[in-house]
């Protein structure tokens, strides 16, 4: 890239480099003007809730997405005129899993393999290597179609893996697994950063945020709102702790002012108050000492959710 | 019938009617079908049902009977070839709709949607299961049967009062295949499976005395063809749309009244062994 | 600092490209052949078996079908609507699986592979499956003794032209279709059934009312049917012949065209 004198594109200090990236559908902007930088090594990503121009943004940088505005280098090319190169390189788990289902597992990696230009003898070694990642050799020969989520998902991801690249666009990853299939990924993940290859990640699920990112940038409404690594922000945006309260049905409204002052900032659900507090045990006394007693009370660490509902007054998942 | 609601949601026949129907998928076929029939409409079904015995029929009219003229029919007389042949297209007809209602759709149901799973659970068992799913095929192949009697009789097709008889014997063909259609389909496990019946039911389509009578074949291939029930279905609606009838039509009758009822039995029994077991 | 990764995958020249998507079909069909094999292979048998031998048995010999025995008159043109059938068929639902169902073509369009060697990858393959069961054809009709003269051979040429000039405009219209492909069902019904019966497959055209003519005439399998029965019965204006290939030609090159802009405007979103 012009701008970064020592990138050359075999070997880019920066993977993606976006400007006002703009994406329009018809008279929409799903994506509205972002800058977006992801380096080599680093493990990134994109936080929002659906429809927040996350998946708009991957197929761009995957190269099936023309940009409508902006400028975006992948590798340090550009995906206009260079897609096929850059999709050489880089390997795409898409949201829903688009595998052959009516092929084996083998197949699946042997022949997703050869549209990369392997060789034969180089598939069929990588096929099984793979396998052996993703936990699924005893299943090698099996069809595809009776394998459970989590199985279909790690082989996605051994597929996306199949041409060694140094880009990885994770699109949702772990969205409808059960908590053990997604520590399961979560662990093959963290196993492939170590390898070096540089992962974008969309989440709309803070905890995998938190698991996944070294740096990320909050999405909504086709812009970012924040961006840095999961701690910075959440010290930016939000206090040590939260204390959560929880009211029988109605009554939340008619307590709010009883309580509202004791923190510097405060947050209404549906179903719960949320008092934002340095110190959480401290505020909870205050809020029993005036006789205030909610039906139950959490007291717990901020997270991602909490940045995301100061910086958009929404939840991330309703 | 209760067991008839979930159907009527689905609008019918998208079969090709008369020519046996075809499964043009890989995987998703199931998806599919079910998705065409769930968001198919009733127009389609109007204009096929009329539009397709006209294209046949004039096809048979203008091109293949100009070629062979006039064939012996019912009772040894000679008759125009398109009025040898169309009581035989409405005997395939009948029998394709029947048997494509009641392959895909019940196999869905059954492997996939487990609507039978929830009947059980109610009062109903499988044999209201059994007999309601076949009378809804019936039901809808019987609105084309007698769009396709109109056709036949508008274009001077028909010999005899007795050709109303027709649709009496078009539905009984339905109930025969859709019978036996749905008792193979519970034996189904794959949609793949699915090309099995259309070996089966293509070459009952072609050599059942369709398309040229029985005696073209050598005596010795004849009696292969008699055990083919669509062939029993031709000969009978062949009777009645040229008035000639005769006691071997109470055979006819016998044979595709035996099909429908052990199809019955079969169906109400595997449902039974395969959801109640 | 983690270790330099440098990636394996290379752009693979057009031509490769489109042949390892047969090789992809290839191992999808290595297991699934014998489910296939009897909708492609042994179904236009049946109809030969049927139609050339037993309605043909009704059938003088004639003015009609050339001074020629039915079985020779219409096998040459069963081999031709079996394969238009066959390449309308494949380019349906199974090319909007791709699409929508299955996604084989996302998962495909992901790698340095491009929609218009996709859909080059499928017509080849289109045009090899049509190979296959036009030779099982040809063989199994030269039993039945369906076959006049060695030009014969050329029928399962003519059936591939014809197949993949129908097949193309469908790949298409599959790539253009969003909803669940109800309209392939219209299709089947309202385009190639007709088709069949109203091309000179089983009848001369001449036959056909000259108001209803001109739709035999813009009928790509009637075109394919005459040549199909110029090569195999012999003594054919090579000038009409000449007329009903570029008609073919010029067919298939705009589907072709027509379903290159489609895909990408498909997959390229």
């Amino acid at each position: 890239m012009a701008r970064d004198g020592e990138d050359d594109e075999r070997e880019p200090h920066l993977m993606v480099s976006g400007k006002a990236l703009v994406k329009r559908f018809g008279g929409v902007a799903a994506v509205a003007g972002i800058d977006v930088e992801v380096r080599r090594g680093e493990s990134f990503g994109f936080l929002g809730p659906n429809g927040a121009g996350k998946s708009s943004t991957m197929r761009m940088i995957a190269c099936v997405s023309p940009r409508s505005d902006g400028e975006l280098r992948v590798l340090s090319m550009d995906p206009e005129t260079d897609g096929p190169r850059i999709r050489a390189r880089i390997g795409v788990v898409p949201q829903l899993d688009n595998l052959d289902v009516e092929l084996t597992v083998r197949q699946n990696l042997q022949v997703y393999g050869r549209y990369f230009g392997l060789s034969r003898a180089r598939v069929r070694a990588k096929a099984v290597e793979l396998m052996e990642f993703a936990e699924l050799s005893d299943r090698a020969d099996d069809q595809v179609e009776p394998l459970s989520g989590g199985m279909k998902r790690r082989l996605t991801i051994a597929r996306s893996m199949v041409n060694d690249p140094e880009l990885l666009l994770l699109d949702e990853p772990t969205t409808g697994l059960d908590p053990q299939a997604r520590h399961l990924l979560w662990g093959r993940l963290y196993q492939l950063k170590q390898q070096g290859v540089t992962q974008i990640i969309t989440t709309h699920d803070m905890h995998e945020a938190e698991q996944l990112c070294d740096r990320l940038v909050v999405m909504d409404g086709g812009q970012i709102v924040a961006e840095g690594s999961p701690s910075e922000l959440i010290r930016r945006f939000s206090t040590r702790e939260v204390l959560e309260l929880r009211f029988p049905p109605g009554e939340q409204d008619g307590q709010l002012s009883r309580v509202a002052d004791l923190a510097g900032r405060h947050e209404v659900l549906p179903d719960r108050l949320l008092l934002y507090a340095d110190d959480g045990e401290a505020t909870l006394e205050a809020v029993h000492a005036r006789g205030v007693r909610p039906v139950s009370t959490l007291i717990r660490r901020s997270t991602l959710e909490d940045v995301f509902l100061r910086l958009t007054g929404r939840s991330l998942v309703d | 019938m209760r067991t008839m609601d979930r159907s009527t949601e689905r609008m019918p026949g998208l079969a090709l009617r008369i020519l046996p129907f075809g499964r043009y998928t890989r995987g998703p076929g199931s998806v599919v079908e079910r998705s065409m029939r769930v968001h198919s409409r009733t127009w389609v079904i109007m204009v096929s049902g009329f539009a397709e015995p006209v294209v046949y029929l004039l096809a048979f009219q203008i091109g293949f009977g100009a070629l062979v003229g006039q064939v012996a029919g019912p009772g040894g007389q000679l008759v125009d070839y398109v009025a040898f042949v169309a009581p035989a297209l409405l005997a395939a007809s009948a029998m394709n709709g029947a048997i494509f209602e009641t392959t895909f759709p019940v196999f869905f149901k059954l492997r996939y949607a487990k609507v039978y799973d929830a009947m059980l659970a109610t009062p109903l068992g499988p044999f209201d299961i059994a007999l309601g799913e076949i009378t809804w095929a019936v039901i809808r192949g019987g609105v084309y049967s007698v769009a396709f009697v109109l056709v036949m009789a508008t274009m001077g097709l028909v010999g005899s009062p007795f050709a109303v008889l027709l649709v009496p014997a078009a539905l009984l063909v339905s109930f025969a295949f859709a019978s036996v259609g749905m008792a193979l389909s519970t034996f189904l496990r794959s949609p793949s499976q699915f090309d099995y019946i259309r070996l089966v039911v293509m070459p009952l389509f072609l050599f059942s005395a369709t398309f040229y009578p029985v005696s073209v074949y050598p005596d010795s291939v004849q009696w292969l063809v008699q055990v083919s029930p669509l062939y029993h279905g031709v000969e009978l609606m062949r009777g009645l749309a040229a008035g000639v009838l005769d006691v071997s039509m109470i055979g006819h009758v016998g044979v595709l009244a035996a099909l429908a009822a052990v199809g019955v039995v079969a169906t109400s029994r595997r449902i039974g062994a395969l959801l109640l077991g | 600092m983690p270790p330099v990764r440098r990636s394996t995958g290379t752009v693979v020249p057009t031509w490769r490209a489109m042949w390892l998507r047969v090789e992809g079909h290839w191992a999808w069909y290595r297991r699934y052949w014998r489910s296939s094999l009897y909708s492609s292979g042994i179904e236009p048998l049946l109809f030969l078996a049927a139609m050339g031998l037993g309605f043909g048995s009704q059938v003088e010999a004639g003015a009609a079908t050339g001074g020629h025995e039915y079985l020779h008159y219409v096998a040459p043109a069963l081999l031709v609507a079996g394969a238009t059938m066959s390449g309308m068929g494949e380019s349906s639902f199974p090319v909007l699986s791709g699409f929508k169902w299955q996604k084989d073509y996302i998962a495909v369009t992901a790698t340095p592979i491009t929609p218009g060697q996709l859909l080059g990858g499928q017509l080849m393959w289109l045009a090899i499956r049509l190979t296959l069961s036009g030779v099982i054809y040809g063989l199994v009709a030269l039993t039945f003794g369906a076959w006049l003269r060695p030009g014969a051979v050329l029928v399962v040429g003519v059936g591939v032209i014809t197949g993949l000039a129908c097949a193309a405009p469908v790949m298409a219209l599959a790539a253009a279709t969003y909803d669940e492909g109800r309209r392939f069902v219209v299709m089947f019904r309202f385009v190639m059934v007709p088709m069949m019966l109203f091309s000179a497959t089983f009848f001369p055209i001449e036959q056909i009312p000259i108001e209803l003519r001109w739709l035999t005439w813009i009928s790509p399998l009637w075109h394919g049917n005459e040549i199909a029965r110029a090569v195999a019965l012999g003594g054919a204006d090579p000038l009409a012949v000449a007329g009903h290939g570029g008609f073919l030609l010029a067919l298939l090159a705009g589907g072709v065209l027509l379903a290159k802009k489609l895909f990408y405007r498909r997959l390229v979103v």
